[in-house]
């Protein structure tokens, strides 16, 4: 039960992008068409599952064993460095379809906060392994569900002539997404 | 060797990171709760990135082209630990403020920004006064924000009192949507000075689009990789794929 409460929560109440600020540029930058909106998350939902599930061993096994925990940052970002590297060279090989839609966005995902945010998360909470990966799962999911909601709403604002010229793009898509927060802070009462 | 001034004047206002290149919107967006906490993470970034611009410019001979962004991480990453570690044992405060976007400073779009586009290109001196200009300018711009978003969320700039009391404050600000409607007030604000600016010496209407441009990916390092996108095409590297 608690951990579909972490699943639910990490979806909503706590989304990733719209209360926890991680992973903004690509949210503003990658949102222009529904279509790449997807390809982004799926992207980042892959990242963040296979990213979670090696800095918790990497962490439980490696560096609390030796008393390195100190050096958590630099550990999980060659990790998640060489792990993007590594999925990407693997679906060229293998999959070269999938890696049509999703490769141009792996690069991205390597200094996107969002995948180092929720392993440092599922650190400092002390997950399990299986929490870890509920947690990164329902985080992700997260992130897609709102830069697709993002990207739907970019598709139809960006005809709009009347718009005053200073708030066009970014400044706009801002504000939007501060709506869509205050929406998603609704999904509080959800979870005690 | 350039004009020191004219370096740090280039980071706080032609190249304000925040409000002209607009990178590093995660931390901007998530600390600037109050004035003090925008203080702390601009300080705390400014120290990571002039130790990793001048650490880059002196290493930055013997660093092969094709693996430069794995080099920059890592020197960011051991930077980052040290400021990491320093803040925990004398500021606990600001380390429980700042939580987890401590650690994300490794992934700051700024300090990877000018690793690639500075520091890697000039010398020890120059990347040390790019790194205090880029900093000061990044402090400058979360500790305005803070302000705005204390005093109208809680009536307090610096934890001094400041509105009456008859105003209540408006709680919304300082909580998440504040952030992200404050901040797009600040750059819609800052785009109409732009826009005004260059209205008058051209004395043509500005052709300024700001759908045309992909804004986080503006100023983004990673550009060099992935080759950045604009209104048609996500992605660059896309677009030469679809040709071959």
């Amino acid at each position: 039960m608690s951990l579909l409460a972490l699943f639910i929560g990490s979806i909503f109440v706590h989304n990733i992008l719209l209360s926890r600020f991680l992973g903004n540029c690509p949210f503003l930058g990658v949102s222009n068409k529904i279509e790449t909106a997807k390809g982004m998350g799926i992207a980042v939902v892959f990242v963040i599952v296979m990213a979670s599930l090696m800095t918790w061993l990497a962490y439980e096994l490696v560096l609390v064993p030796l008393g390195l925990e100190y050096l958590y940052t630099l550990a999980f970002i060659l990790i998640i460095a060489a792990l993007v590297q590594f999925v990407e060279i693997v679906l060229k090989k293998t999959q070269p379809g999938l890696y049509k839609s999703l490769g141009i966005f792996l690069p991205l995902i390597t200094t996107n906060c969002a995948v180092l945010g929720v392993a440092v998360l599922n650190m400092n909470e002390r997950y399990s392994l299986v929490a870890s990966l509920v947690n990164a799962l329902g985080s992700s999911l997260g992130f897609l569900l709102a830069i697709l909601l993002m990207a739907g709403i970019r598709e139809r604002i960006e005809m709009n002539t009347d718009m005053p010229k200073c708030l066009r793009g970014l400044p706009i898509a801002l504000i939007t997404a501060g709506l869509m927060s205050i929406a998603f802070m609704g999904f509080s009462g959800i979870i005690k | 060797m350039m004009n020191p001034l004219r370096i740090i004047k280039n980071g706080i206002f032609t190249e304000n990171p925040t409000f002209c290149l607009v990178l590093g919107l995660c931390p901007t967006i998530a600390v600037t709760t109050s004035a003090i906490n925008g203080v702390g993470m601009g300080i705390a970034a400014m120290a990571v990135l002039i130790g990793s611009n001048m650490a880059i410019s002196a290493i930055r001979k013997m660093i092969p082209d094709e693996i430069r962004i794995p080099a920059f991480i890592v020197v960011i990453a051991g930077f980052v630990t040290v400021v990491q570690l320093l803040i925990s044992a004398y500021a606990p405060a600001l380390d429980k403020a700042l939580g987890i976007f401590i650690p994300l400073i490794v992934v700051n779009c700024i300090i990877l920004a000018r690793a690639e586009a500075f520091a890697f290109k000039n010398g020890v001196m120059d990347s040390m006064f790019d790194g205090i200009g880029m900093g000061c300018g990044f402090t400058l711009a979360l500790t305005l924000i803070g302000s705005v978003r204390e005093l109208l969320g809680s009536g307090t700039v610096f934890g001094h009192v400041i509105m009456p009391a008859v105003y209540s404050p408006a709680l919304l600000v300082i909580l998440a949507p504040g952030g992200f409607i404050t901040l797009g007030i600040f750059i819609a604000v800052f785009r109409h000075f732009q826009m005004k600016k260059e209205e008058k010496t051209t004395g043509a209407v500005s052709s300024f689009d700001g759908w045309k441009q992909l804004d986080a990916c503006q100023g983004c390092a990673l550009k060099g990789i992935c080759g950045g996108g604009n209104s048609t095409v996500p992605c660059a590297k896309e677009a030469k794929g679809a040709d071959a």
